[in-house]
C-alpha cells in the first residue's frame, strides 16, 4: 500500500469518527440518543468497573461465553459425527436428510418460544437457540467432507479389511477435517449471532441482556458498549478458529 | 416421522400437550389463524407484513451495498477511504443492531427496515467487492483496448463479471435479513410472523408457535427459491 492510499485510509477513519462526533455535539440529536465516541469509550470502561443490571461487563460476557461454549460444543459433538455417518451410510442419509432440510429453513431465532417453554430462560433456553444456529454447518460440512473423500482411499481401506466403523473413524474423519474445520468457523459465527438474539429476548444475564436493559433505559452509550464487546468477542472467536485451521493445514502438508 | 409424532403426542401422551402440540391441535390452530385470525391479523396478513418488510430492507441494502462494493473493488482509492470504517462495523452481528434501532426509531416498522438494511448491507458490499476483484484483469484490459469505458464498462464488464459473487452475497443476505426480522418481531411488533410466535409464547399456545415456525420456514424458503429463479434469469449463461 503506498503512502497516498494510507493517507486516504486514515482520512476515512478520522472522517468516520469526526462526522459521528460532529453530529453528536451539534445538538441536532439528543446526547442520550447519540453520545460522542468518547462518551461511549468512557461508558465501556465504566461498565467494566461498575455492575449494570447486577453484573459488570466481564461477568455478562462470561455468562454469554459459557452459554455459547455449551451450545457450540453440543452442536459440534452431535453434528460432526452425524454428518460423517450420513456421508457414509446411505440409509441414514435417506432418513435424516428430509427432516434436516426442513428444519434448516427455520431461522434459529424462531426457536425462541419453544426454547423458553421447554428449558426456561436461564441457561437451557439460550443454549438450545445457539445449538440450532451452530448445528447445521457442522452437519453439512462433515457430510460434504465425507462425501468427497477419494474413493480410492475407501477402496484401499476395504481391501485391507477395514470394518465400517473403522473406515468412518480412520479414513473418513481424517480426510474430512479441513471441511469440518471450515464448517466450525461458520458454525461459531452463526452460534454467536444466535446467542445475541436469544439473550435479547430470553435471558436474565449476558451481553444481550445488558443491551436490552440499556435500550429500555434509553442509554445509547450502554447499547453501543455492548455492540463493541460483541464485535470484539466475535472477532476473537474467529481468529482462534482460523489459527486452528491454519495449523491443521500446515500439519497436513 | 408423522406417525411417530402422532404416537408420542396423541396416542400415548409421552410428550405433554403443554410442551409440544399434537397434530390435531396444530390443524385447529392453523384453522383459527387462517380463518378468524390471531394476534390481530390472519395468517396471510402476518406473512405479507413480514415479507414486505424484508423485501423493503433488502432492496435498499442491495441498492446501496452493491454499488459501494463495486466501487471499492474497482478503485483502490475508494477502498482505502471506506474500508477502515467498514471493517469497524463489520464484526457486529445484525441482531446486535436491534436495540440501537429501537432506541432510535421505536418498535415500529422503520426500526425493522433499518436493521434489515444493515443485515443485508454488509454481505452485499463484501461480495460485490470480491466479485469485481475476481474478474480477470486481462478481460478488463481487453475491454479497454476496444474502447469500452465509463458507464458502459460498468454495465458490460464489471456487473456481469461480478454477478455470480453478487448473487451469492444476495442469498446470504436474504437469509440474514429473514432471521433478523423474525428476531426484531419477537422483541416487539404489531404484526408479522414473529408477533405470532411471541403471542403464542405469551399465551402458552404450543400449536400456534409451531404454526408460526412453519410459516417462518415456508416464507423464508419461498423467498430463497424466488431469488434462485431470479439468478437464473439474470445470468442465463450459467444455466
Amino acid at each position: 500500500m503506498n503512502l497516498n492510499l494510507k493517507v486516504l485510509s486514515a482520512t476515512g477513519l478520522v472522517g468516520f469518527f469526526a462526522i459521528w462526533w460532529l453530529v453528536a455535539v451539534s445538538g441536532l440529536v439528543q446526547p442520550q440518543f447519540l453520545p460522542t465516541p468518547l462518551t461511549v469509550v468512557f461508558q465501556f470502561i465504566d461498565l467494566l468497573q461498575k455492575p449494570f443490571v447486577g453484573f459488570t461487563l466481564q461477568q455478562h460476557l462470561a455468562s454469554s461465553l459459557g452459554r455459547f461454549g455449551m451450545g457450540f460444543g453440543l452442536a459440534v459433538a452431535i453434528g460432526v459425527p452425524l454428518g460423517l455417518l450420513m456421508g457414509w451410510f446411505r440409509t441414514l442419509d435417506a432418513i435424516v436428510s428430509p427432516l434436516f432440510d426442513a428444519l434448516r429453513f427455520v431461522a434459529p431465532i424462531a426457536w425462541v418460544p419453544f426454547a423458553a417453554l421447554w428449558f426456561g430462560t436461564g441457561i437451557g433456553g439460550p443454549v438450545l437457540i445457539i445449538f440450532s444456529g451452530a448445528f447445521p454447518p457442522c452437519v453439512i460440512n462433515a457430510y460434504r467432507g465425507a462425501k468427497f473423500v477419494e474413493p480410492r482411499l475407501i477402496e484401499a481401506a476395504r481391501m485391507l479389511g477395514g470394518s465400517n466403523l473403522r473406515i468412518v473413524t480412520e479414513v473418513l474423519f481424517p480426510s474430512a477435517i479441513p471441511s469440518i474445520v471450515a464448517g466450525l468457523r461458520i458454525s461459531a459465527g452463526l452460534g454467536w449471532q444466535s446467542l445475541i438474539g436469544a439473550e435479547l429476548i430470553v435471558a436474565s444475564s449476558g451481553i444481550g441482556y445488558l443491551m436490552v436493559k440499556g435500550q429500555s433505559n434509553i442509554s445509547t452509550a450502554i447499547v453501543m458498549s455492548g455492540m463493541i464487546a460483541i464485535g470484539i468477542v466475535g472477532v476473537v472467536i474467529d481468529v482462534l478458529l482460523r489459527a486452528l485451521q491454519a495449523r491443521i493445514e500446515r500439519h497436513r502438508q | 416421522m408423522l406417525i411417530a409424532w402422532y404416537l408420542l403426542t396423541t396416542a400415548t401422551q409421552v410428550i405433554a400437550p403443554t410442551r409440544f402440540p399434537a397434530p390435531r391441535e396444530v390443524w385447529e390452530a392453523l384453522r383459527q389463524i387462517g380463518l378468524s385470525g390471531y394476534a390481530d391479523a390472519r395468517l396471510h396478513g402476518h406473512i405479507l407484513h413480514s415479507v414486505q418488510l424484508v423485501l423493503m430492507g433488502f432492496a435498499v441494502a442491495v441498492a446501496t451495498g452493491v454499488p459501494l462494493g463495486l466501487a471499492m473493488g474497482w478503485s483502490r482509492r475508494v477502498e482505502a477511504l471506506v474500508n477502515p470504517g467498514f471493517l469497524l462495523i463489520r464484526p457486529i452481528p445484525p441482531l446486535a443492531w436491534i436495540p440501537l434501532a429501537i432506541v432510535w426509531l421505536g418498535l415500529g416498522d422503520a426500526a425493522k427496515v433499518l436493521v434489515i438494511w444493515f443485515a443485508a448491507f454488509v454481505p452485499s458490499v463484501i461480495n460485490s467487492y470480491a466479485g469485481v476483484r475476481s474478474i480477470e484483469p486481462h478481460v478488463i484490459e481487453a475491454a479497454r483496448t476496444l474502447g469500452v469505458k465509463g458507464w458502459m464498462l460498468v454495465r458490460e464488464v464489471l456487473v456481469p463479471g461480478a454477478a455470480p459473487m453478487i448473487f451469492t452475497g444476495l442469498r446470504l443476505s436474504l437469509q440474514a435479513c429473514w432471521t433478523t426480522l423474525v428476531a426484531g418481531e419477537l422483541i416487539g411488533a404489531a404484526a408479522g410472523l414473529g408477533r405470532v410466535l411471541s403471542q403464542g409464547a405469551l399465551d402458552i399456545f404450543p400449536a400456534m408457535i409451531l404454526v408460526g415456525m412453519v410459516g417462518v420456514a415456508l416464507a423464508g424458503g419461498l423467498m430463497t427459491w424466488a431469488l434462485g429463479r431470479l439468478e437464473l434469469r439474470a445470468m442465463p449463461w450459467r444455466r
